[in-house]
């Protein structure tokens, strides 16, 4: 009895969220000629991938999205181990001063990034690190790993306590339990961690705006925003090509592992 | 037992590393970036002790007020406009779709995964007027209306921003909002159904104040996050028009990188932080206060 208005506010739904990648992706393969002469919402005439080899080489899209991976992996491996151990060594181990530490951690998910640029610049500048992208791996371990470190000590908290006191009385040193217990019981939760922030880091602007001062260490947001100020007034099809690479690639992972990516975003959001 | 759960070698390879690298490279920043408010230059030219000179010019600078005043207009509006959204979307979920929300919500949460510099770029491309109408412009055309210079004055510049934003967030708060939702439990609703409520009176008298505390918690998280908005300005508008759409993060930056001028980019850095803090803070007490009453 109430089916249409549902199917109504369904459709109006999904023309809201997908009916704007549908026509960047159909922009996408336009000529700049179609750009300028046809009604937007017109067809391209063919579905060539001249834009996006464009956008690709002469654009250095392929440039910058190699300097993202160069950048992320790294600070997602070294923020994951530590964070992790970090993680354990909060929750799972009994000492003093662990609450203090914990806070101290989580103090961290409120300070805004800005408030650490200038001095992390200065240092980076007098190091000799700037021309490389050592800033950018060294400042995403360290903002990552409040969070991270959050996350972990929850996850651990799950962990049945009985587990690790099981392996002590066989003998295991705490190090021996963490490694053979602890991390494969919390896999799981480690890969949701990393997908959480691989789409944090992957998305950064401002640490990588502030940290890549030249064209060669650019990453992909960055380079796509300076896509737009050199090709973006003049040559659209390029610059849907290029926008087009970020918004699906980073979909295709989405799709893949929507459900977690759901799951872990809200949880380690809301946490903070 | 205790000896192994507590020992402390042990405890300083696990925790020591993260703990290193967290001090160095935030806590260490953080209470620099406090000392350099007391100066004037930067890294390159050298500093100039200046005392509290970078605060009393805070108080004057006509750009401070501006930047600030769109700051917290910008978080009231998104997350407003984010969090109603979203728990529209999450009723949609819970009453309307039940069981077979599960693709709608894969769909809706499409735009929270994609990168801001992409969406902003986007959307400049649909709300513009020249070279070419965007894909806005040329739907009001069709509708008869004359197409708009979005960009062109800080009100319609603003509607953008806000459009965008909470395009790209709704869907997040939706699945935020669905997991209260769907925690609410049935026999609640079902014998409030047998008194006679339904539709907007089950909602108001039912599911909004079980649902409060998740919605408190999305309105700190969101305020939280706006307050610190960055990316999708400065891809959409760069601020502009002028600096009408500039919120403090953005002309912090501009005050530091582009002018150089570190001890003042500090000051605004430190207002934007107690900013944040404070309004955390105020949120936290007041709805924790509520909740107890309530």
């Amino acid at each position: 009895m109430r089916k249409l208005p549902t199917t109504i506010i369904v459709a109006l739904l999904l023309i809201i969220e997908i009916y704007p990648l549908v026509w960047l992706l159909l922009g996408s393969f336009k000529t700049n000629r179609e750009f300028l002469e046809e009604p937007v919402w017109s067809l391209p005439s063919s579905f060539n991938f001249d834009n996006y080899v464009d956008a690709w080489t002469t654009g250095n899209i392929a440039q910058y999205a190699t300097n993202s991976i160069i950048a992320v992996f790294p600070a997602l491996f070294f923020m994951l181990v530590m964070g992790t151990a970090a993680g354990f060594a909060l929750e799972v181990m009994v000492w003093k001063g662990r609450n203090g530490v914990l806070l101290a951690f989580l103090t961290g998910i409120m300070v805004p990034g800005q408030m650490i640029l200038l001095p992390l610049f200065t240092v980076y500048f007098q190091t000799g690190l700037s021309g490389t992208l050592w800033p950018l791996i060294i400042t995403y371990t360290a903002t990552g790993l409040p969070l991270t470190v959050f996350m972990m000590a929850t996850y651990f908290r799950s962990v049945p306590r009985e587990v690790f006191e099981a392996s002590t009385l066989d003998g295991a040193t705490i190090l021996r339990s963490f490694f053979s217990v602890g991390l494969p019981m919390i896999k799981n939760a480690i890969f949701t961690v990393a997908l959480v922030q691989f789409f944090f880091i992957w998305n950064d602007l401002l640490i990588a705006l502030t940290f890549t001062n030249s064209t060669d260490l650019r990453t992909i947001q960055v380079g796509l925003l300076n896509f737009n100020g050199e090709y973006g007034s003049t040559n659209y099809g390029p610059l849907f090509a290029a926008i087009c690479i970020n918004v699906f690639g980073t979909l295709a992972i989405y799709l893949f592992l929507n459900q977690r990516v759901q799951k872990g975003l809200t949880a380690g959001s809301v946490k903070g | 037992m205790k000896q192994v759960l507590g020992d402390r070698k042990s405890i300083l390879i696990l925790i020591g590393p993260a703990l290193l690298v967290y001090t160095l490279v935030m806590l260490v920043p953080v209470v620099w970036s406090l000392g350099y408010t007391l100066f004037e230059g930067n890294a390159i030219i050298g500093f100039q002790f200046v005392g509290l000179d970078n605060f009393a010019r805070m108080l004057t600078d006509a750009r401070v007020h501006e930047a600030l005043w769109f700051t917290i207009r910008y978080a009231i509006v998104i997350t407003i406009g984010q969090v109603f959204f979203g728990y529209l979307l999450s009723l949609l979920y819970v009453f309307v779709l039940k069981k077979s929300s599960g693709i709608i919500r894969t769909l809706a949460f499409f735009p929270v995964v994609l990168p801001t510099v992409a969406v902003a770029l986007m959307f400049q491309k649909m709300f513009e007027v020249a070279p070419q109408n965007g894909l806005v412009n040329e739907f009001l055309n069709l509708l008869g209306l004359e197409s708009v210079d979005w960009f062109g004055n800080s009100g319609s510049a603003f509607l953008v921003i806000a459009i965008m934003d909470i395009w790209r967030s709704m869907g997040f708060y939706g699945v935020l909002l669905y997991a209260g939702l769907v925690d609410i439990p049935e026999d609640v609703l079902e014998s409030a159904r047998i008194d006679g409520a339904s539709g907007w009176r089950l909602v108001r008298h039912i599911v909004l104040p079980l649902s409060l505390p998740v919605l408190l918690s999305s309105i700190i998280f969101s305020i939280n996050g706006t307050l610190k908005v960055f990316d999708s300005i400065l891809a959409l508008t760069n601020g502009g028009p002028g600096t009408s759409t500039s919120p403090l993060t953005i002309y912090m930056f501009q005050t530091s990188f582009t002018y150089g001028e570190y001890g003042y980019g500090s000051s605004i850095a430190l207002l934007l932080t107690l900013l944040c803090l404070v309004v955390t803070v105020f949120i936290f007490r007041s709805s924790r206060r509520d909740l107890t009453k309530g």
